[in-house]
């Protein structure tokens, strides 16, 4: 029987591994199946707290949980760094000197920052005058920053695209405006925004109403600003085409990465980041490597949410394959995130690959209680919430109501969808109707 | 290819335009339309380097259809970041695409 045994094995146990492990545990044969899932980092981290945790709103017991305890029951992982893959022989290599054979690898080692890619970023202002929000550690070296800072030129940089959550950075302006206001140095606090986009946002829609935002706010955009170093004698930003931003104080989403041992095993493309199919989530190079979450190539925003989705749809696709079954389910691209924008409201979101960003209503068409493109308090709330479904419901492989392919439904639809003739999925619906 | 969305006359020519304003059509492209698309961005005479950049993200657009990032191209084109951009002020990858003939870079989402 031993002998019969195949080996799935998962690379990462962070929000889109201990997905994918939580339905394998339930959809897999077990008695012919054997689930491995490796990772470096024995504390699981809710990332999308760390944007709460410099404005003292969260602190670390708010966002950090054993990594275990959202297994299922018996499950454990081999706690090590992963060192290499070798696809010819089935083979992953482990620092620990663990070697594991494989019949089918999941690749869900996100993405990491990569501070020291630009010139100067890592110098001596490090930690000092220059935060990043992305890690713990960062958010809370910024959260003692700004106990004590009393104003100056309050600088918010994207270093390069893509990076994850591409939304966090604008959110953190909005809650840092909000912030000294209430601190009462809003008027000792210039704040700009930086980056190397040509607008707000990535999704032109959405950078549209959230641009206006930022003016109102009465933060400064400056757009098309690619980063190329970091003058800490002078505090200056410097592009690649020697424009010039100056800062007192300086919070910077540096270079994403994918993990190392993408690269030691040539599995990656320039940014670590593996070539994916962008619908079945098969790795590009190799038929029995899937890929998901920030790990991921695919032109689908690096988010928690999009990695729930994709699990529903690798799930599937899994079993197509263990089956020598066509992979006939296939990822939209579908994106839902909630933007913080301060003073107790929020933004939300909600697109695919061909769809844009659209008003009206979510999940339920006249009901919500979700507004899409338009800050509501309840939008907040849905924010505030987002974090008890991904602890409770999300990471232990749950169903959300709300379904991996997007839905029109409650939608107002510009003129040009509708005439591109996009057909609204009724099953959706009823299970939408299910509530939130 | 991405989809038309619009017309746009070059050279007395009219070419079908996408909706990031790029050429619509690969083989709507040819030299002479790339140095009036040049001029459209601000660049009056594309020399040797652009075109070892042009020719560069041309060839990569052919084989894996998709338009090379900046960090792509500074690794492999034989052309660095700094040159790029002193090349194709702002915004290199985006620039050189559009006077490529090519559709924008997914890179961005
Ligand atoms: C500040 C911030 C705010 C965010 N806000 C939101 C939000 O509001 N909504 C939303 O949907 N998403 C948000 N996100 C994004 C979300 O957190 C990520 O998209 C999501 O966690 C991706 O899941 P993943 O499994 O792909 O990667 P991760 O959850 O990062 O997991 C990767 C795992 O791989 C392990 N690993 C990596 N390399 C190795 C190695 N070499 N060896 C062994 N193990 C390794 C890591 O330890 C980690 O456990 C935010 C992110 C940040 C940083």
């Amino acid at each position: 029987m031993e002998t019969q045994m195949k080996n799935l094995v998962i690379l990462g146990a962070g929000t889109a591994g201990t997905m994918m492990l939580n339905k394998l545990h339930k959809a897999l044969d077990l008695s012919r199946w054997r689930l491995i899932i490796v990772d470096n980092e024995k504390t699981h981290y809710y990332q999308p707290g760390f944007l709460f945790i410099p404005f003292g709103v969260y602190n670390e017991s708010d966002v950090v949980k054993q990594k275990v305890k959202f297994f299922p029951e018996g499950m454990n992982m081999i706690n090590s760094e992963i060192w290499k893959v070798i696809p010819e022989y089935n083979m992953v290599h482990l620092d620990n000197g663990i070697t594991l054979d494989y019949d089918v690898l999941i690749i869900a080692t996100g993405s990491k920052l990569a501070p020291e890619e630009t010139e100067g970023l890592t110098g001596k202002l490090w930690k000092k005058d220059i935060f990043d929000f992305y890690t713990l550690d960062g958010a809370k070296a910024l959260a003692e920053k700004f106990k004590t800072w009393d104003g100056g030129k309050l600088v918010i940089n994207i270093t390069e695209m893509p990076i994850k959550c591409p939304v966090a950075p604008l959110e953190f302006a909005f809650l840092a405006d909000a912030f000294f206001e209430e601190r009462g140095i809003r008027e000792k606090v210039h704040i700009q925004y930086v980056t190397p986009l040509a607008e707000a946002f990535t999704k032109h829609k959405c950078a549209e109403v959230l641009g206006h935002f930022l003016e109102d706010k009465g933060i400064e955009l400056v757009a098309e600003f690619n980063t190329g170093r970091i003058d800490n004698d002078e505090k200056k930003l410097i592009s690649w085409d020697e424009r010039e931003v100056d800062f007192d104080l300086l919070v910077t989403v540096p270079t994403n990465k994918g993990a190392d041992y993408i690269e030691t095993s040539g599995l990656g493309d320039e940014l670590n980041f593996v070539p994916t199919d962008k619908h079945t989530l098969q790795s590009i190079a190799h038929k029995n490597i899937f890929v998901i979450g920030d790990a991921t190539n695919i032109p689908a925003s690096k988010a928690g949410s999009v990695a729930h989705f994709e699990s529903e749809i690798l799930t599937e696709n899994i079993l197509h394959f263990i089956h020598a079954e066509p992979l006939a389910a296939r990822f939209d691209g579908h994106a839902n995130c909630f933007i913080e924008s301060g003073r107790g409201k929020a933004f939300l979101i909600d697109f695919n690959y061909d769809v844009e960003p659209m008003p009206g209503n979510f999940p339920m068409a006249h009901i919500g209680p979700f507004s899409l493109l338009k800050e509501t308090r309840m939008n907040h709330l849905g924010k505030l919430m987002f974090r008890w479904a991904y602890w409770n419901i999300l990471l232990k492989g749950k169903e959300l109501p709300i379904g991996p392919q997007m839905s029109l439904k409650g939608k107002i639809l510009d003129d040009i969808y509708k005439s591109d003739g996009f057909i609204t999925d009724e099953q959706q619906i009823t299970k939408l109707s299910g509530g939130i | 290819m991405s989809a038309a969305v619009a017309e746009k006359v070059i050279l007395g020519k009219t070419l079908s335009i996408d909706a990031d304003g790029n050429l619509a059509n690969l083989s709507d492209w040819n030299e002479e339309i790339a140095a009036e698309l040049a001029k459209e961005e601000g660049i009056e005479v594309l020399n040797e380097k652009h075109w070892q950049v042009i020719n560069y993200m041309r060839k990569v657009y052919t084989d894996t259809g998709d338009a090379p990032s900046i960090r792509k191209l500074t690794k492999e084109s034989g052309v660095d970041t700094k040159e790029l951009y002193a090349l194709f002020p702002k915004g290199p990858a985006k620039k050189a695409a559009r006077i490529a003939g090519l559709p924008k870079p997914k890179g961005c989402i």
